[in-house]
């Protein structure tokens, strides 16, 4: 069985070229696979690296080196060298990401911004809609506020929208940036629920889990991100 | 002029003018310029206009045409919104008696030459007239696009669009085209150009015309031209086809339907009436025996 | 994704431009693919203003060239094309919002005008068709449809810039120019555009080139991102990557200097 995601080598530094050209190692030699029906979670103390690694299989962050291959149907594609425009369809298609924090779009209502990747794989806006209102109900948050946009909501209605947005779509990988970091125990429930669906779909995860018991709800296996540490 | 030459002055030859006031090499330019604009139908042509012994606005470009154009043995008409005898149809028809002493008609079936403000007489012409238009402003565009490099290129690419622009906000203010004067007609299926300032209701005379038709801007120094028998369609929409004006009753003095017809206020009670605005066209009615209902009563008044 | 699309729509070659000595901007290439917002940023000076003229051809270029692919398929360069068929691209195929909507909008003529000339300088010849399709457009971009007759004088900001698009993509042109779009407006005002902008760009699949400061206009509509200094294209990236890990000193320096809400 070949692995959704396959990384291997992967090298990252940040140059801060404000600060005299500080480099900052964030990691070095990293290798990890991720199959699918798993859910993986990248463990290791703050500043370890786990949100830039996450973001460099997402293609948000640059790859100094190293490969990140990703299976897309019939083909794999190198998120760290892929063009951009592959990456988008990549996005588009194959990999799903919920990030710590909503970014906003002005104007456009709660229901909408979690329907919008339904809507992208071409589906009927006024299904979308419904499955999106489906998914936020499912996910406590008030009907009086599906309408609304999410700016001014408080953080864990946001995080609610985002993880409705991040997981209404089916993407085959799914990487998930602490998922439940502003979540009551009712609301993580729920999350871990929606969690175990996905891997019974099929769904390879790799994400960041604080939490422990959702980690170890969820999880099948841990990576240890200390073991990429660069030497400073 | 008349105070230069007056009484028996008149009878002599005129010294110090050039047949027609222009200078010859000034004529060949005009001419070049004519033939020119005959070429290329409804494509103004520039040409060197010059300082006319008459002010802007007074038709100094049709008068330089008409110098151009005119022979010894022309019969000369002029005419101001359809009438021979305004200020600036006897100061022109005096301009050409005295600096070229061509013969001179009311008549529009005699002259060979007609230069006119504003109208387009109501007698058909024939091939062997020529019309000559006084224009203000020549450029349609104008009023859109002010700037004079656009529209020249505009012209050259064809792209009227804007024309249509004008005739829009017409419905849309006006619920119909109110242009009523000036009205832009596209010219044997190329250019489209300003007609000078004729009412609409002149302009399908000016559709497969006999007559050579110039048309001279002096102050923007441009000169345009429809060839006899050209195709020229005024523009409008398919939902508001091109319309002439109608008018309810016949011409007050000579009873002649189907004609421009001009308001005359009678009183300072609301009394009014129309009649024909070409009055050679009018008064040649009257003389064949046609009568207006107004016709006796004006009689009676020109009597007293 | 079709198979079209696979095609560039537009293809800059080296791309340079001098005033003189001064230079405008300098070795530029890149392709756009049909439906793809590229955000051109940089400051004031940085020669994306003179990059946006270079593209839309209302500047002629010292080097380099242009390729666009004609909806017959073909890749021309945009050099060869006479001034007709340049006229003709531009106002059908293309689009070109300004920031100044009193330079891309007629300001005596009604909204309804401003929005069907494009259609009359394509052939249309029925005034109840015009007025039709200009409402349909009016609607699309949030003006009250009883607004048709005004003349954009009597508009606000936000207003005459919606209605500069709408004039723009009434020919369902693929692929529009947009110079600081959001320049000079209200903060509120800017969001609303911003979002008819972004959803207008994808339910029509439009090709973009929208050139701003506003690294926030960047993010928000745009898939990638061109960094421009001193006339030259320094960084180029998904725009959530030149965005989120600049490489570049004069991007770190963009990104953070940016004031968080």
């Amino acid at each position: 069985m070949t692995p959704l995601l396959s990384a291997s080598g992967l090298s990252k530094t940040f140059v801060l070229h404000l600060r005299e050209g500080a480099r900052l190692p964030v990691v070095a030699h990293a290798a990890f696979e991720v199959f699918a029906g798993e859910c993986v979670a990248l463990g290791g103390p703050s500043g370890a690296g786990k949100s830039s690694l996450l973001k460099m299989v997402y293609g948000n962050y640059r790859t100094d080196a190293g490969a990140i291959r990703v299976r897309d149907g019939a083909e794999t594609v190198d998120v760290a060298t892929a063009e951009p425009r592959r990456l988008l369809r990549l996005r588009a298609t194959t990999i799903g990401y919920v990030s710590q924090f909503l970014r906003v779009i002005p104007r456009v209502g709660a229901r909408d911004v979690v329907a919008e990747p339904l809507v992208v794989d071409g589906a009927a806006p006024d299904e979308a809609r419904e499955r999106a209102g489906a998914l936020l109900a499912r996910l406590n948050l008030p009907e009086r506020l599906w309408s609304l946009p999410p700016a001014t909501f408080s953080g864990g209605e946001q995080q609610r929208v985002n993880i409705a947005r991040g997981l209404i779509a089916h993407r085959p990988l799914l990487l998930m940036d602490e998922p439940t970091a502003s979540l009551d125990a009712a609301n993580r429930a729920v999350v871990v629920e929606l969690i175990e669906e996905k891997k019974r779909a099929g769904v390879g995860i790799l994400g960041i889990f604080h939490d422990a018991e959702v980690r170890e709800a969820v999880c099948d296996r841990v990576i240890d991100v200390t073991a990429f540490q660069a030497a400073a | 002029m008349n105070a230069m030459v007056t009484g028996s002055e008149a009878e002599m030859p005129e010294i110090g003018y050039n047949f027609a006031y222009l200078d010859e090499q000034t004529k060949r330019m005009i001419r070049r310029a004519i033939l020119k604009a005959i070429a290329i139908p409804g494509y103004q042509v520039p040409f060197a206009a010059r300082e006319m012994p008459m002010p802007y606005g007074w038709g100094t470009g049709g008068v330089q045409v008409t110098a151009a154009v005119l022979g010894p043995d022309d019969v000369l008409k002029v005419i101001d919104q359809g009438a021979d005898d305004t200020t600036n149809a006897v100061a022109i028809r005096g301009f050409f008696e005295k600096t070229a002493r061509v013969a001179t008609t009311t008549r529009t079936g005699e002259a060979s030459v007609i230069q006119t403000r504003h109208r387009i007489p109501e007698q058909k012409l024939s091939e062997d007239q020529i019309l000559v238009y006084q224009v203000p402003i020549p450029e349609p565009l104008r009023f859109l696009e002010p700037r004079e490099t656009e529209t020249r290129e505009l012209h050259a690419l064809a792209e009227y669009g804007l024309m249509h622009v004008k005739l829009y906000e017409d419905i849309a203010r006006h619920g119909h085209i109110a242009t009523t004067y000036a009205y832009p007609v596209e010219v044997a299926g190329r250019y489209v150009m300003d007609p000078s300032p004729i009412p609409k209701f002149d302009n399908p005379k000016m559709d497969d015309c006999p007559a050579l038709q110039l048309f001279g801007a002096g102050r923007e120094k441009r000169i345009y031209a429809i060839p006899p028998y050209t195709r020229v369609v005024s523009l409008d929409f398919e939902d508001h086809p091109f319309e002439v004006q109608h008018f309810a009753k016949p011409c007050a003095m000579c009873g002649a339907r189907g004609v421009y017809l001009d308001e005359v206020i009678l009183d300072d009670r609301g009394g009014r009436m129309f009649v024909c605005s070409d009055t050679d066209h009018c008064e040649t009615r009257q003389a064949e025996g046609h009568h207006g209902e107004m016709w006796g009563g004006m009689l009676a008044e020109d009597a007293r | 994704m079709t198979t079209t699309s696979e095609k560039p729509l537009l293809v800059a070659e080296g791309l340079g431009k001098m005033y003189g000595t001064r230079l405008g901007c300098r070795d530029v290439s890149f392709s756009l693919y049909p439906g793809e917002v590229l955000a051109v940023v940089g400051e004031s000076g940085s020669g994306k203003s003179t990059l946006l003229g270079l593209l839309s051809t209302e500047l002629a270029a010292s080097s380099g060239r242009v390729l666009y692919r004609m909806r017959d398929g073909t890749l021309t360069d945009l050099a060869t094309l006479g001034p007709a068929e340049r006229r003709l691209l531009m106002r059908t195929d293309w689009g070109l919002v300004r920031q100044n909507p009193a330079d891309g909008l007629r300001m005596a003529v009604s909204a309804g005008g401003n929005v069907g000339e494009r259609l009359m300088a394509v052939g249309w010849r029925h005034y109840g068709n015009i007025r039709e399709e200009a409402l349909d457009w009016l609607g699309r971009v949030e003006i009250a449809a009883d607004r048709i007759d005004d003349d954009p004088r009597a508009f606000s900001g936000g207003m005459r810039q919606r209605l500069q698009i709408a004039r723009n993509l009434v020919t369902r042109p693929r692929l529009v120019f947009m110079d600081e779009p959001t320049g000079g407006l209200d903060v509120s005002v800017q969001a609303r555009l911003l979002d008819l902008i972004r959803s207008l760009v994808a339910e029509l699949g439009l090709a973009v080139i929208i050139v701003t400061h506003d690294l926030a206009v960047a993010r928000l509509l745009s898939h990638r991102t061109l960094v421009m200094r001193q006339g030259r294209v320094i960084e180029t990236g998904l725009t959530d990557q030149v965005l989120d890990d600049p490489r570049e000193p004069y991007t770190q320096l963009l990104v953070s200097s940016v004031l968080a809400a």
